[in-house]
């Protein structure tokens, strides 16, 4: 068990290497650089910049340098823990990221969350009371969730929010909060305002993990042991919660490892539609701006938190499943 | 345990002469969107306490439905519609000492505590695949102090050590280690054992042993025949054993029930059964054992056509279509009922109906000879 988690461990810094390989060749694809669009964006205001000014820009990001030295030059601050400078903003890209970073976490944490805890009990109840109306109405709602795009989701609500309430419910604070510092009254308007995002966010990975969810457990349902556990005198609700929703989460355990990093980047519409100060509006805004090291810095976190949850997962199944314990022991 | 006196306890003695279980015109149907199956229709057996009942038959023809039915765990969809199923329980169930009491099973909701409590306690189940019938991601001796801790007041510690003594009966060394396997860490044979040691771990009266052998070799096979007989001649236990192959019914069974589409075609010692068949179903299903000593190279006789689809059920006896004794007009009109041909011998055969069962003994003396090649 301790050698196969070093083993991914060990992994992890080659996975990452190439990983930034990836990304910064994508964050490079588009044509031009950030200067040419600065330019452009300066040009469409009437002005303009100086040949020399260009120049000397170009020369202070690196970018006169071939697309080579540039790699390597990001990758020796990135060993550094340097994550670069935020060409745009003219701020450490650590410092961008790390104050959205927390909310962003919260924020995944909470849809995480209410995903799992709203799809595995209706997931359950879906499949132990098969083509009831209730059943019925999940799968509804279930296609529904997973066909409504989130963010259309987002404007569909603040729209009604607004229009019969006349709420704003954009943003993660109050106005008065926004700008405060951290403090208890913060923390509940923090509460007060994630719910929303949390559900948008959250909705369509509900829908799918309980259609998974359901099908997993019609399966294990037909299973011979669950003759031999009424048998021997189990009560169906015992019988159910031990042992086939035991073995339909099995599954769904390998699936937190894709479904962490997107928590963060599916946010990334909504978070920009709804105004919320995480991490997905800055990566939307430096990629159109072609910012390209706070670009790839986000990028690389997002692979990093990929890696991560595929380990967690597979530690988690690992410790779930004997199966696969004993053949990777 | 919480002794509860129960409007149909008897005493002891009231008792002495009664079946263990004893299933009357049992009725189960499935209820399906395409039509109705019905799976079992109209069986009736005793079991009497300490003997072995074979119930063979081909697939299909109701066995393990009967055996769902008397637990009362049949499938969502399927529903007992007739008949009654009475227990001659313990009422301290799993307690050799306890006076008695008649239950009728079929009295009971399927999902009551008081059915839940005779399921394991009383009569225990021998499922058909150990692999499929252990969870694969509990140990199997997890299993066993499940049921254990639910049908007995004992700590988990006690359990433990119930659970390691029934794994050293059945004969499964190193039991202490054993019992903290998975079910697929173990061998065919073991995990056969193990099964056996979970069914009986609750001391029950009556084992439900349906086709237990089917999943493991022969060689495996008749040593677990042979724990079987041996427990059930030690603890006097009941088994009813659910099988379509009459060599293990003739090794293992006192009495035999042969079903064919949800009914009984025949029902007698195995001792009638095996030296006198009357049901020409039951004689053809003889006829089909290979032995020993027949010539080699020649084909062995089968029984012609499959059974049939259950919702192209045929009208008038179920196994007319493939019978060799058929007669148009009789069989093909009315279905048969149970007649008792000798003493504790019924077939379910117009050939000896005993509406004009003179008239139709008379034709089975002319009829072709048996032998049908194909």
């Amino acid at each position: 068990m301790l050698r196969y988690i070093l083993q991914r461990l060990i992994l992890i810094p080659i996975l990452l290497i190439i990983f930034s390989i990836m990304v910064f060749a994508l964050v490079q694809a588009p044509p031009g650089d950030f200067l040419t669009s600065y330019i452009a964006t300066l040009a469409s205001t009437g002005s303009s910049l100086n040949q020399e000014t260009i120049v000397m820009l170009e020369h202070q990001f690196g970018l006169d340098q071939p697309v080579h030295i540039q790699y390597i030059r990001w990758m020796q601050n990135l060993l550094r823990g340097d994550l670069g400078l935020s060409l745009e903003y003219q701020l450490p890209n650590a410092e961008l990221i790390g104050d959205r970073l927390g909310l962003t976490l919260v924020l995944a944490l909470f849809a995480f969350v209410f995903t799992w805890a709203m799809a595995i009990p209706i997931g359950i109840y879906s499949a132990t009371h098969r083509n009831t109306i209730l059943d019925y109405l999940v799968t509804v709602v279930n296609y529904t969730g997973v066909a409504i795009p989130n963010f259309m989701l987002a404007l569909i609500l603040m729209w009604f929010a607004y229009s019969q309430f006349g709420l704003s419910i954009t943003g993660l604070f109050s106005r008065d909060f926004e700008q405060a510092p951290w403090s208890i009254a913060k923390v509940i308007d923090l509460l007060k305002h994630i719910w929303l995002p949390m559900i948008v966010i959250g909705l369509a990975g509900t829908a799918r993990l309980t259609r998974v969810m359901r099908a997993n457990l019609l399966d294990e349902l037909n299973k011979p042991y669950m003759v031999s556990g009424r048998a021997r005198g189990l009560s169906e609700w015992q019988l159910v919660m031990k042992y086939p929703v035991r073995l339909s989460i099995n599954p769904l355990v390998s699936t937190i490892g894709w479904y962490l990093p997107e928590l963060f980047s599916g946010s990334l519409i909504v978070a920009t539609v709804m105004n919320l100060q995480n991490i997905g509006p800055l990566l939307l805004r430096s990629l159109i701006n072609q910012d390209m090291y706070l670009a790839g810095a986000i990028l690389m976190i997002y692979c990093f938190l990929a890696i991560i949850g595929t380990l967690i997962s597979d530690i988690l199944l690992v410790w779930l499943d004997p199966r696969i314990r004993m053949e990777k022991v | 345990m919480v002794t509860q006196v129960h409007p149909l306890i008897k005493p002891t003695n009231d008792l002495a002469n009664e079946p263990l279980l004893k299933v009357e015109d049992l009725k189960a149907y499935f209820f399906m969107d395409e039509g109705i199956v019905r799976a079992v229709d109209g069986v009736s057996f005793d079991v009497m306490p300490g003997k072995v009942v074979g119930i063979v038959g081909e697939s299909g023809c109701g066995k393990s439905v009967t055996m769902k039915a008397i637990l009362q765990i049949l499938e969502s969809g399927a529903k007992i519609v007739n008949g009654k199923v009475t227990l001659r329980s313990r009422v301290h169930h799993g307690d050799p000492n306890s006076a008695e009491e008649l239950i009728e099973l079929t009295h009971l909701h399927p999902n009551s505590r008081q059915m839940r409590r005779i399921r394991g306690a009383e009569i225990a189940l021998i499922p058909q695949e150990p692999m499929a019938a252990f969870s694969p991601v509990h140990t199997v001796g997890n299993q066993i102090m499940e049921t254990i801790l639910l049908h007995q007041d004992v700590s988990k510690k006690e359990a433990r050590q119930i659970a390691v003594d029934v794994f050293r009966a059945v004969g499964i060394s190193m039991p202490e280690q054993r019992i903290d396997s998975y079910s697929w860490q173990l061998s065919g044979g073991l995990r056969q054992r193990a099964i056996i040691a979970m069914a009986l771990s609750c001391n029950p009266r009556l084992l439900i042993a349906d086709e237990p052998t089917t999943a493991i070799d022969v060689t495996t096979q008749a040593q677990i025949l042979k724990l079987l007989r041996k427990l059930q001649e030690e603890r006097q236990t009941s088994i009813i054993f659910i099988t379509h192959d009459l060599g293990v019914i003739a090794q293992m069974a006192d009495e035999v029930v042969v079903m064919y589409l949800g009914m009984v075609m025949e029902k007698g010692s195995a001792m009638k059964i095996f030296k006198d068949a009357q049901h020409p179903y039951t004689q053809a299903l003889l006829r089909s054992i290979p032995s020993v000593q027949s010539h080699s190279r020649v084909k062995l006789p089968t029984i012609a056509g499959s059974i049939a689809h259950p919702f192209n059920r045929p009208k008038g006896c179920p196994f007319h279509p493939r019978c060799t004794h058929f007669m148009r007009g009789v069989c093909d009109a009315a279905q048969p009922h149970l007649v008792e041909v000798d003493e504790d011998h019924f077939v379910n055969c117009f050939l000896y109906s005993e509406a004009d069962g003179a008239k139709l003994m008379d034709k089975i003396e002319t009829a072709p000879p048996v032998e049908k090649s194909l």
